[in-house]
């Protein structure tokens, strides 16, 4: 990790009109990532983590979804504001994307070789025969045992673990500079989640690629990630590097979070801890703090107001009014 | 592959021998009969004719042989067309049928795939809003309906096509209207299946992931999209088939034909036996022939399934 902002998200909106009303899935989500860092986004389920990354390549889904407000700028350059062929060519390119459920995430009915070597012919400008040099070269990398013959084989032809590595090479073979990971291991056995995530982290820190790691476990989070945002119904409430917020959560929903980990390091008597009540409905959220139903150190303001952001040391932000003594924004 | 193809082919047999079976004791279970007139047959000419179409032995005797000759492709002299047998018949027929239905599947194909290709990409657009009545239309209105209608306007009104008869007698647009008539409906079943199935294969991970690649959306579209969501016309082309093999039954009927068809449907009036049977068999052979076919042209299309 190094001190070279690549990718600044700032003050991103993501909405989605529903016949309910308007889902504020993303709702100013704010974060840098540097060049070869390890960022985690945690959350839980549809808190917005995946609509984030999807409008970070400008990929909603319009109609229904919309990106009605901020930036991403990638080297500067805004990739919202960016023509439908400037933005192919940074999507696969620059910033690639791996997938949760590798079982449907390959075309079942292209050969795996066919798959990989598009990408490369397209973003490399190899030849054919080059392509699939190079492909093959990837899933030698990426831990598939005798590539040269497996790369002509189709998807189903693979086991889920198998299928997760050849997401991965494909996502690696045009040496993007972000790799973005929605959950790369949640659909897989336990056995081999690990093995997946430090496939990534072994590849991606020899390429040198920044990584964006959506996870709802923090235990992976702490495992793998340089930086951490964690996210509550579409906002990111504390951001910060990962052994500091690990140290000293200051969210209350980030305690809850780090407090509900279950640790073979304590002794474990006591039931385990878990936030209570549910995520809110992200439909026509009011001004609020989103999260103070079910936070334990609740205030009056809370249920008036959404909390500024309070800035701290080393990049460090939290989102609550218990931190109104931080630096204002 | 070649030892699923044996297995499959040889599996035909006993699925025509039911056929063939219960075709002949139901035809015979119906009251009526080849000789029942209005008007008394003499009793000594109906003894004779009995005889001469081995009717006057037990039903037993006359299953066993015809089966015999069936096995043989020999259907027999038609009890009502006193100078024909039923194979002549149905040689001189069956081209016309077969040509009318093909001709009526691949244009079904063609036009339903393409409309609902369009439809899906320009999916709550005008070009989709007027697919999908197109659909609705062609899937309410029966063929007697059409077809008629058709001939009385392009017909008859505009003189356009010929209203009806065949190749022999008007040239090639006689083929025009009645494969029209009879595809239209399948046409509207394939433009929304292939429309749905569009619509649901775009919104897949692997479509999703085949965009984050940066791949064009053309490209996405013919290369990754088409091949999947077009599996299920292929499905659908069994049934279809069927569906037109039956349909010209009655398009034949209507636009005067000289196919398979109308004798079908006078044999049936007529209680013709021999003729009924033989066009029960050819169109069962026709039918499970095409889903055999149906079924491996999938098994090529989709890498997932493997014969064995
Ligand atoms: N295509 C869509 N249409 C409507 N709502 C959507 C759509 N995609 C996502 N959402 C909503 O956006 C919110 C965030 O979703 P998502 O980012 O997928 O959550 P997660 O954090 O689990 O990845 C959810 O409330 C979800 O219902
Ligand atoms: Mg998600």
């Amino acid at each position: 990790m190094t001190d070279e902002v690549i990718l600044q998200v700032k003050d991103l909106k993501t909405y989605f009109t529903v016949d309910e009303g308007v889902v504020k899935a993303v709702d100013g989500v704010s974060f840098d990532l540097h060049k070869g860092e390890t960022l985690g986004i945690v959350g839980e389920s549809g808190c917005g983590k995946s609509v984030t990354n999807l409008s970070i390549i400008n990929m909603i889904p319009s109609p229904p979804g919309k990106i009605v407000g901020g930036k991403v700028l990638f080297h500067d350059k805004d990739l919202l504001a960016m023509s439908p062929s400037e933005i192919r060519h940074i999507r696969g390119n620059k910033i690639s994307m791996i997938f949760q459920d590798p079982m449907t995430s390959l075309n079942p009915f292209l050969k795996v070789s066919t798959q990989m070597v598009e990408t490369i012919v397209l973003h490399q400008g190899l030849s054919k025969a080059a392509a699939k040099e190079k492909a093959i070269e990837m899933l030698k990398l990426a831990g598939i045992p005798a590539p040269e013959k497996r790369i002509d084989q189709y998807p189903h032809q693979f086991s889920g673990g198998m299928r997760q590595r050849v997401m991965i090479a494909m996502s690696l073979s045009c040496n993007p500079e972000i790799l973005i990971a929605d959950e790369p291991t949640s659909a897989l056995d336990v056995t081999i989640q690990a093995q997946i995530l430090e496939l990534i982290q072994e590849l991606t820190t020899r390429l040198g690629t920044a990584v964006i790691l959506i996870t709802h476990s923090l235990g992976v989070v702490a495992g793998t990630c340089d930086t951490l945002c964690v996210m509550y119904a579409g906002r990111v409430v504390e951001r910060g590097i990962t052994d500091e917020v690990f140290a000293e959560p200051k969210h209350p929903y980030t305690q809850g979070l780090i407090h509900s980990v279950p640790r073979l390091d304590r002794d474990n008597t006591d039931r385990l801890f878990s936030i209570q009540g549910q995520p809110p409905n992200v439909i026509d959220l009011p001004d609020c703090c989103p999260f103070y139903p079910r936070c334990e150190k609740a205030m009056d303001i809370c249920k008036k107001k959404y909390p500024k952001i309070a800035h701290f040391d080393q990049g460090r932000a939290v989102s609550c009014w218990l931190y109104s003594g931080g630096k204002d924004e | 592959m070649a030892r699923y193809f044996i297995r499959r082919v040889l599996s035909l047999i006993p699925t025509l021998f039911v056929i063939v079976t219960l075709s002949f004791f139901l035809i015979r279970l119906a009251p009526g009969g080849p000789f029942a007139r209005e008007k008394a047959v003499p009793e000594i000419i109906l003894q004779n004719l009995l005889k001469r179409y081995h009717m006057d032995e037990p039903l037993w005797n006359q299953y066993v042989r015809y089966l015999g000759d069936v096995v043989r492709w020999d259907f027999g002299p038609s009890f009502r067309y006193r100078d024909l047998t039923v194979n002549e018949m149905i040689d001189s027929g069956l081209p016309i049928s077969m040509l009318l239905g093909v001709t009526s599947l691949v244009m079904a194909v063609v036009s339903g795939v393409a409309v609902g290709i369009v439809s899906a990409l320009k999916q709550n657009k005008w070009p989709d809003y007027v697919a999908v009545s197109l659909a609705v239309i062609g899937i309410s209105v029966p063929l007697f309906v059409l077809g008629p209608i058709l001939q009385l306007f392009v017909g008859l009104r505009w003189k356009i096509l010929p209203m009806g008869q065949w190749i022999s007698t008007h040239g090639w647009k006689a083929i025009i209207l009645p494969a029209l008539t009879l595809s239209f409906p399948y046409f509207a079943y394939i433009a929304r299946l292939s429309r749905a199935s569009i619509l649901e294969v775009l919104r897949s991970d692997y479509i999703r992931t085949a965009r984050a690649k940066g791949l064009k959306e053309s490209v996405v579209v013919w290369k990754h999209v088409l091949k999947g969501a077009l599996l299920p016309v292929v499905t659908y082309l069994g049934p279809a088939f069927s569906g037109i093999v039956v349909g010209s039954v009655v398009v034949e009927t209507v636009f005067l034909i000289p196919g398979i068809g109308r004798p079908f449907v006078q044999s049936a009036i007529n209680r013709d036996y021999t003729l009924i049977m033989g066009e029960v068999v050819v169109y069962s052979v026709i039918l499970v022939v095409a889903n055999l076919l149906v079924d491996i042209i999938y098994g090529f299309l989709d890498p997932r399934i493997s014969y064995k």
